[in-house]
């Protein structure tokens, strides 16, 4: 099968077998490393993307799914990482490890999009499904919250 | 000495909100030099790229100016390269501006790279700063002999060396040929500057070398890397730790598109240390078909000698140890008379399971074999182990096997094995071509070097007031050395890790190590067995204070007694490891104890504490020769029935680098210690783990750690202490502690979900 997708706004061709999940696709036929395989089951958040502006986990998003839409990923969230939300997490020294941090980013695009001034438990609610084995949350919360024009409170 | 796959010099001038003018362009003359980061096609490594001042293999200054400068300590998170490049730049007097990081090979002629044990900083901080002070002392003899003044007279600044009586200067690069030709003077001729003039690593805030790469999905990991022809390798392991391949159907998994070849794994011999792990690999053209292929493959295993391990059963064999004398490796005063003559007995038994490191990234590594030689790009905190393992497998020299090391995503002890590394070695040469070994998070919990499960007894004799008279501790794990020999039980050099420098002002103190049998790799895990030992010991100090109705921090004041050094013949041990420092520099410092459960319990406002519906715990313990406290508030918890809602922790690590990573580091030692605390778990049955992802070995979410950590760095100008491990140990303990306090319920066990049934 041949997918036709538009990725960080270029159009691709996939032929890939159309069950391939669009994380191995983006990384091994596409090479665009920035998203990450950290549990292939939706449970990590690593391989965290945008599918027509949306969230989705593109481990367990098969290739068809995508056929025909538009995929952002971390290298397609702004050329030159000017993002606020790049801008913060550089300022706050957000990454440790940072293996996890281009899914972080992409979660916390995807919710200032759709409330620019989000609460603390919004924050918590949207970022859940982004794990952190270094444990950078508070200062995750910090960066959104900097990137949203609010007062970071607590690092 | 250069590995091209790990971010260079744009992040580092962003990092330090420098823009990229016509500075960064104009001095960088050497493409290998001004690579950018390349996740994507590896290009060669090339050695000594400009000629120039090379008075060591950590710095090289060209005539350009440019100081190179390596880090030959892996990257995991723990801030490593925004540390020690800032560390030897600040003896140079180099402007960081100017300065280029590159990556260490593994090479024994950077000396120790095993990034582990917490020991970057705390062992390297003197040959780091003599490193830059070398390449100083040379630049200022070189503007001496021009200017023919005393070198005594002249000081390097600002990437510049200048003579203040005459007003003169001549940039670094300016001195490079004349400075190059002088012999490199002796260790001792070398005088580091004092601390007053490291200005860089005293400032509060130093960037993230990396951060900018990272954030744009630029910087490079174990699987980022692509080489020309690469294929991807997915590897069925044996389900049981010893098992072996009895017969494998390839015939389906080769009918896969895209899978190339099923190979078989050589099975490992015991002790298995860093071996591959033997069983079946599918070689793909990606990673999908390899993942693919695996499944298909038909596989009858001989599950071998582990293949009863349980680790219910188990549990009741480590309680068992622990309640028969073990051997003694600790001992003062008379244990057994102070009991019998005891007004009041406080006794616990504390289980702590196998903990499993998953980090983010699960194990890859890229090799190619040609030639004779082997060329590995692969996450590893242990270069030179993954070069001498990958030496092995292929049967070649060391020589003929360069390392190169990428970023890390997470390392916390499992990437200091070399397994992986010499997977794909092996693969490689059987391949015929490039191969990067990956490993799914499944393969990653099941076959892990778990840190050891864990079993304690602790009693305390008390008198008439109170007082403890008599301290007896035994514990029962698997130690480490089962990895790499016969070992029944925990030794001497095991049971430093808490047990044996726990600082106790009790006359009559006795601690056995008891026999527990290894059926799994074990393996190093941050904060290793300080884990349990903290959580035994800080948990059963609580227990004395609520027997006795008092304040938990008064009684652990009064445990820990005055401040005052220990000296062997008061621990009642004959040596102490000291986790390879000495004890003359790192003692075992009561006082020191004292001070971080003083500041903590300040700054948490402790005797004020419960006036708010929250409830408070309390511990401290010395690990990696540090010191730490943590106080955490917790609260009721809809989902989790408790929550940890605010944290406080002091460290004294002695002198700190990079106060804003070791500020990280605090804030990731809580979470961790939640992870491990509430939901760490590896369990087996039948000798194959129970738990494959992250649904059922759950780690902290966002909503799980506290919106406010206070971190309190003690100022100190002693000698550099770890830092990476030490904030995890007391977090367990502190939170058993405020889950009683809170609940009423006593926590013997981790993880604590289970007793909570949440």
């Amino acid at each position: 099968m041949s997918a036709r997708i538009r990725v960080n706004g270029v159009e691709k061709t996939l032929d890939v077998d159309p069950d391939m999940p669009l994380l191995w696709a983006l990384r091994d036929v596409l090479g665009l490393t920035g998203t990450k395989y950290g549990c292939g089951q939706a449970l990590c958040g690593a391989c965290t993307v945008h599918l027509d502006g949306q969230v989705v986990r593109s481990c367990v998003t098969p290739v068809r799914r995508a056929d025909g839409h538009e995929i952002t990923t971390i290298e397609g969230l702004t050329p030159d990482g000017s993002h606020p939300l790049q801008r913060a997490w550089v300022e706050l020294g957000v990454p440790q490890c940072g293996f996890c941090q281009a899914g972080q980013l992409m979660s916390a695009a995807a919710l200032l999009k759709s409330k620019p001034r989000p609460t603390d438990a919004e924050i918590d609610q949207s970022m859940a499904g982004n794990l952190c084995r270094c444990g950078t949350y508070p200062r995750i919360r910090a960066a959104i919250r900097k990137a949203a024009g609010m007062p970071e409170e607590e690092r | 000495m250069s590995s091209p796959v790990v971010v260079t010099r744009r992040s580092f001038l962003a990092g330090l909100n420098l823009s990229l003018g016509g500075l960064a362009l104009g001095i960088f003359p050497d493409s290998a030099l001004a690579a950018e980061p390349s996740a994507g096609t590896a290009k060669p490594a090339k050695e000594s790229p400009t000629a120039g001042l090379d008075p060591n293999v950590f710095v090289h200054v060209a005539e350009t100016g440019v100081v190179t400068i390596v880090c030959h300590r892996s990257e995991m998170g723990q801030g490593v390269r925004s540390s020690i490049p800032v560390l030897l730049a600040d003896e140079l007097g180099a402007d960081m501006a100017r300065v280029v990081v590159q990556q260490a090979d593994g090479d024994k002629k950077y000396g120790d790279q095993n990034t582990d044990g917490s020991s970057s900083i705390r062992k390297g901080y003197d040959d780091v700063r003599r490193a830059g002070a070398t390449a100083r002392v040379m630049l200022i003899a070189a503007a001496a002999a021009r200017w023919k003044v005393k070198p005594e007279t002249c000081e390097a600044r600002n990437h510049a060396v200048s003579h203040p009586p005459t007003k003169r200067t001549l940039g670094f690069g300016d001195l490079v040929k004349d400075a190059a030709k002088l012999p490199v003077p002796k260790k001792e001729d070398v005088k580091l500057r004092p601390k007053s003039e490291l200005t860089r690593v005293s400032s509060a805030s130093l960037p993230v070398l990396d951060a900018p790469a990272l954030v744009k999905g630029a910087a490079a990991f174990g699987a980022d890397v692509s080489l020309p022809g690469m294929l991807i390798a997915v590897i069925a392991r044996p389900p049981v730790v010893g098992g072996k391949v009895v017969r494998v159907d390839p015939a389906r998994a080769l009918a896969v598109p895209g899978v190339k070849r099923v190979i078989e794994m050589p099975a490992p011999k015991r002790p298995y240390a860093f071996q591959p792990w033997g069983g079946v690999a599918v070689v793909a053209e990606n990673t999908w078909a390899a993942m693919r292929g695996r499944a298909a493959l038909e596989i009858t295993w001989d599950h071998g000698e582990n293949a009863t391990y349980d680790s219910v059963a188990f549990r009741d064999d480590l309680l068992a140890s622990v309640r028969a004398p073990g051997t003694p490796l600790r001992n003062t005063g008379d244990v057994d008379a102070a009991f019998a003559k005891a007004a009041r007995v406080v006794e616990a038994e504390y289980v702590v399971p196998h903990l499993a490191q998953a980090p983010m990234e699960p194990p890859a590594a890229i090799a190619r074999v040609e030639g004779g030689h082997c060329e590995v790009w692969a996450p590893t905190q242990h270069p030179q182990a993954a070069r001498k393992e990958a030496a092995r497998v292929l049967g070649l020299s060391e020589d003929k096997v360069t390392i190169h090391v990428t970023l890390l995503g997470g390392g916390f002890g499992r990437k200091s094995k070399a397994d992986f590394v010499s997977e794909a070695a092996f693969i490689a040469r059987e391949a015929a071509a490039p191969v990067r070994v990956q490993w799914t998070r499944e393969d990653d919990i099941h076959h892990g070097y778990y840190n050891a499960v864990n079993a304690q007894r602790l009693r305390a004799a008390l008198d008439e007031r109170g007082k403890v008279i008599a301290w007896h501790h035994r514990t029962a794990f698997p130690p480490i050395g089962t990895l790499f020999g016969d070992q029944d039980r925990p030794n001497a050099g095991d049971l430093q890790q808490g047990v044996l420098d726990l600082a106790l002002d009790i006359p009559n103190v006795r601690a056995e190590a008891c026999p527990a049998k290894a059926h799994a790799r074990i393996g190093w895990y941050r904060s290793v067995y300080n884990i349990f030992h903290a959580f035994a010991v800080g948990s059963l100090i609580d227990e004395i204070a609520h027997a006795r109705g008092e304040d938990p921090r008064d009684v652990l004041l009064e445990i820990i007694g005055p401040a005052r050094i220990h000296s062997l013949a008061d621990l009642g041990i004959a040596k102490l490891a000291n986790y390879g420092s000495p004890l003359t520099e790192h003692p075992v410092d009561a006082g020191r104890l004292r001070t971080v459960v003083e500041r903590v319990t300040a700054a948490a406002k402790w005797s004020g504490r419960k006036k708010d519906g929250r409830a408070f715990g309390l511990a401290a313990h010395r690990s990696f020769v540090a010191y730490a406290a943590v106080v955490l508030a917790v609260v009721p918890d809809a989902r989790h029935k408790v929550r940890v809602d605010e944290a406080w922790i002091t460290m004294d690590a002695g002198t700190v680098v990079n106060r804003e990573r070791v500020h990280a580091q605090l804030q990731g030692a809580i979470a961790m210690g939640i992870s491990n605390t509430m939901f760490g778990g590896i369990t087996m049955k039948a000798g194959i783990t129970e738990q494959s992802n992250f649904r059922d070995m759950r780690i902290a979410r966002i909503g799980d750690v506290p919106r406010k950590i206070h971190i309190d760095i003690v100022p100190s100008d002693g000698p550099p202490c770890g830092v990476g491990e030490p904030g995890v140990p007391p977090v367990g303990p502190a939170l058993a502690n405020a889950v009683f306090a809170l609940t009423g319920q006593r926590i013997r066990e981790m993880p604590f979900a289970r007793a909570l049934g949440v």
